[in-house]
């Protein structure tokens, strides 16, 4: 829909203006309240300091958590990954019977209530005592990134143009030679937008951390909810603002890897005349 | 005659093989996601009626008690609440930024995107400051003299009302802006011409082609609400018990199987919800819309 000759009406303009405004003021506010010389959370800030920030990189019980979250979200995107893609390339190129229905399970983890997969997998583990596991995090995790990677890897594979990987393999590549060296580079960008969301699920994720943490595996997002609970103190303000800034960034990253992914499409596309 | 039909012979061979290929590509992630993640659900809905003994007794004990009917009854009306509210707020935006330039909506876009990306504890948070009872807000009212002294805003009804619309909405204004860019004008024009006024050319014209993002947009944030647990456990008050706070409070009360039971019952509202969508909406044809 491209602009039409009709104005939008001002009272129109004005009820988005409000609407947007609702969306990005509660973002907006923590980054002030994060630089409070204040003991508590107050507004306006009495002056400005750097004094929570300096708390959130000198207390052990928060970098630890910090540590534990990305070292859990790098092993997520790895086994996400390779776990992903390959069935991507199978759902995409494959015709066979009851496609649409296992499509459906591997991407039904998105939409599913988290808190029946949390108490699942919690019931689980704590029969074969792996709560408070870092690993078991990984593990339960993984199965709630892989959708993610399933959805980015085959956004770009359906504009792979088959013949690349069939010219390949007529001048005598093996398959998996055909797939490294011709359909990867192609589609890496899409493969690496779905690592960085896999990443990004797992960094933010709460509620089956929650359950299976314990109290020997306290993630990022449980030491904050912990926080939130029960020492309201600006600290939380301050690590509220670092994650925006990182996963902000991270969104960046993979959108900008998205739009690659598009413009190399169209100049393979290209490379080919039809 | 006979290397014809060898060779479509030889040529199903292939395909077999190469979709045999295509499925064993598959099969670690089936695998996987069986072992971590259908197998552990389906154990514990498999608890909810086999212990203590085989029995139906916690899924009655859910519909005989009326404090738990009430935490069902609470949990379906603030997720209907939040998604009408979400759509009356979220479809003038995606209306607006669909007419605009790519290059004015894109910048716009960015505010939705922000709260979109930020973490869902980082932006309940953020409710907590402004709601709380020396928040920002009640300071505000006290500074315009609308208030004598500061309100009650957390820990209410109302406070769950306003975070989860606001954690809720851009899964509102992406579908639907995503239906709506691809709209075509001169059918609006058309219709101005021959002489529809607003109400009218929104009625239909406007309102029966973007229905495919109307719906998209419904089921994802009243499926996504009705198992809302972070925001109505921090903003809420303790009338305002959600069916996955209950679920968490009974599992902490190592009442496994009634959870299990409670469990049950969202995964099949949730269900339902989504079989209505498709039946009557066409909610696969808003996906497909919202691809590309």
């Amino acid at each position: 829909m491209r602009t039409g000759p009709r104005r939008i009406p001002v009272c129109l303009a004005a009820l988005v203006a409000v609407v947007l405004l609702y969306l990005i003021f509660p973002i907006l506010i923590i980054v002030p309240l994060s630089l409070s010389s204040a003991l508590y959370l107050s507004f306006p800030p009495p002056s400005l300091s750097l004094q929570w920030y300096r708390n959130f990189f000198s207390r052990s019980d928060w970098l630890d958590a910090a540590w534990l979250s990305i070292w859990v979200g790098a092993l997520v995107m790895v086994l996400a990954t390779l776990l992903g893609t390959p069935a991507a390339i199978g759902l995409v190129r494959g015709r066979f019977r009851g496609r649409k229905a296992i499509n459906a399970f591997i991407l039904s983890p998105l939409i599913a209530p988290a808190i029946i997969v949390a108490i699942g997998i919690y019931f689980f583990y704590a029969r074969i005592g792996l709560v408070g596991n870092p690993m078991a995090l990984v593990l339960a995790h993984t199965g709630l990134a892989v959708p993610f990677v399933v959805i980015n890897v085959s956004a770009t594979l359906y504009g792979f143009d088959r013949r690349l990987e069939q010219a390949a393999l007529s001048l005598g590549a093996t398959p998996w030679r055909a797939f490294w060296q011709v359909m990867l580079p192609i589609i890496r960008p899409g493969v690496m937008a779905g690592a960085v969301f896999a990443f990004i699920s797992s960094f933010d994720e709460l509620i089956v951390a929650l359950f299976i943490s314990g109290s020997t595996a306290v993630t990022l997002p449980r030491k904050m909810w912990q926080s939130i609970r029960f020492e309201i103190d600006p600290t939380i303000a301050a690590v509220s603002t670092l994650l925006i800034v990182f996963t902000g960034a991270l969104f960046v990253t993979a959108e900008l890897l998205r739009r690659r992914s598009q413009r190399l499409r169209t100049t393979a596309g290209a490379a080919v005349p039809a | 005659m006979a290397s014809a039909l060898e060779s479509s012979a030889r040529a199903a061979a292939h395909l077999r093989r190469s979709e045999l290929r295509n499925l064993a590509l598959v099969l670690p992630v089936l695998v996987y996601l069986g072992v971590f993640y259908a197998y552990p659900v389906a154990a514990m809905m498999f608890r909810s009626v086999s212990e203590p003994h085989w029995t139906l007794d916690n899924f009655a004990q859910i519909f005989a008690e009326p404090v738990f009917l009430q935490v069902l009854w609470l949990t379906a009306r603030i997720s209907l609440v939040v998604t009408l509210a979400a759509l009356l707020l979220g479809y003038p935006v995606a209306y607006v930024l669909a007419r605009l330039e790519r290059s004015k909506s894109n910048l716009l876009m960015i505010l939705v995107l922000v709260p979109f990306w930020s973490s869902i504890l980082v932006r309940t948070y953020a409710w907590m400051v402004l709601l709380g009872r020396e928040g920002i807000v009640n300071q505000i009212l006290l500074w315009l003299g609308l208030i004598e002294s500061p309100l009650r805003l957390l820990n209410t009804t109302f406070a769950v009302y306003v975070a989860m619309v606001h954690v809720l909405l851009p899964f509102m204004i992406l579908p639907l802006y995503g239906v709506l860019r691809g709209l075509d004008e001169n059918l609006l024009r058309a219709a101005q011409s021959l002489g529809a006024g607003p109400t009218a050319v929104f009625r239909e014209v406007l309102l029966p082609l973007s229905l495919p993002g109307v719906s998209a947009g419904c089921l994802l944030v009243f499926i996504l609400a009705l198992g809302f647990f972070i925001t109505p456990a921090l903003v809420g008050g303790p009338r305002d018990l959600m069916i996955a706070v209950l679920i968490q409070q009974q599992v902490d009360l190592l009442n496994w199987p009634f959870a299990s039971a409670l469990a049950v019952v969202l995964l099949a509202a949730a269900l339902l919800v989504f079989a209505v969508f498709m039946r009557i909406l066409g909610v696969e044809r808003a996906f497909g819309q919202v691809r590309t």
